[in-house]
């Protein structure tokens, strides 16, 4: 039987960058998720994004996966980077973008 | 929920820090300055907060937005 736990994980193996999110990334539903959006988009990364707002046991099981209790959270090369103010730091800083280029 | 409740409980896990939360009652923003947070990564400083927080993430918080600095990184901004 698969758990969310191997469906979360698998979705991390998938691509170099992952997204969970909520909304799309065309329409992001929070301003959190936007902002994450829009400075992947601004790095010009490709990225999956899984929209939490699907799947209440997504969204449930992300934060136990990670042990981290809010959305969005990025993940690079299937490591848990964390949610929208690390991200935003780490890109001003000019670390995103390193840690990004594949 | 109020920043107030939320400055509270963080004052209580760290009571070192010089600690400042606003927030709209669901979107709160929290500044906290504090020693504890020497030598650790931004996810670890992150983790730290969301620990003393605990239960109160689930379901009082919607979105908190954290700021963790040292003595030392705040001095120099």
């Amino acid at each position: 039987m698969t758990t969310i736990n191997d469906t979360i994980q698998s979705y991390i193996d998938a691509a170099p960058v992952v997204l969970f999110m909520k909304g799309t990334a065309d329409f992001p539903q929070c301003g959190f998720s936007a902002q994450v959006v829009q400075i992947l988009n601004e790095c010009g990364v490709d990225f999956n994004a899984h929209n939490v707002l699907e799947s209440d046991e997504l969204r449930q099981g992300i934060k136990t996966f990670s042990q981290w209790p809010t959305i969005p959270q990025l993940y690079i090369k299937g490591e848990f980077i964390g949610g929208c103010d690390i991200v935003t730091e780490l890109f001003q800083k000019g670390e995103l973008q390193t840690l990004s280029s594949l | 929920m109020t920043p107030n409740m939320i400055q509270h409980t963080l004052n209580e896990a760290f009571p070192d820090a010089s600690i400042t939360v606003d927030g709209d009652g669901r979107h709160f923003y929290a500044t906290i300055i504090s020693d504890q947070f020497e030598g650790k990564l931004p996810l670890a400083r992150h983790r730290m907060v969301y620990a003393a927080l605990g239960d109160l993430m689930d379901e009082a918080i919607h979105a908190l937005s954290i700021q963790a600095f040292t003595t030392s990184e705040h001095n120099n901004t």
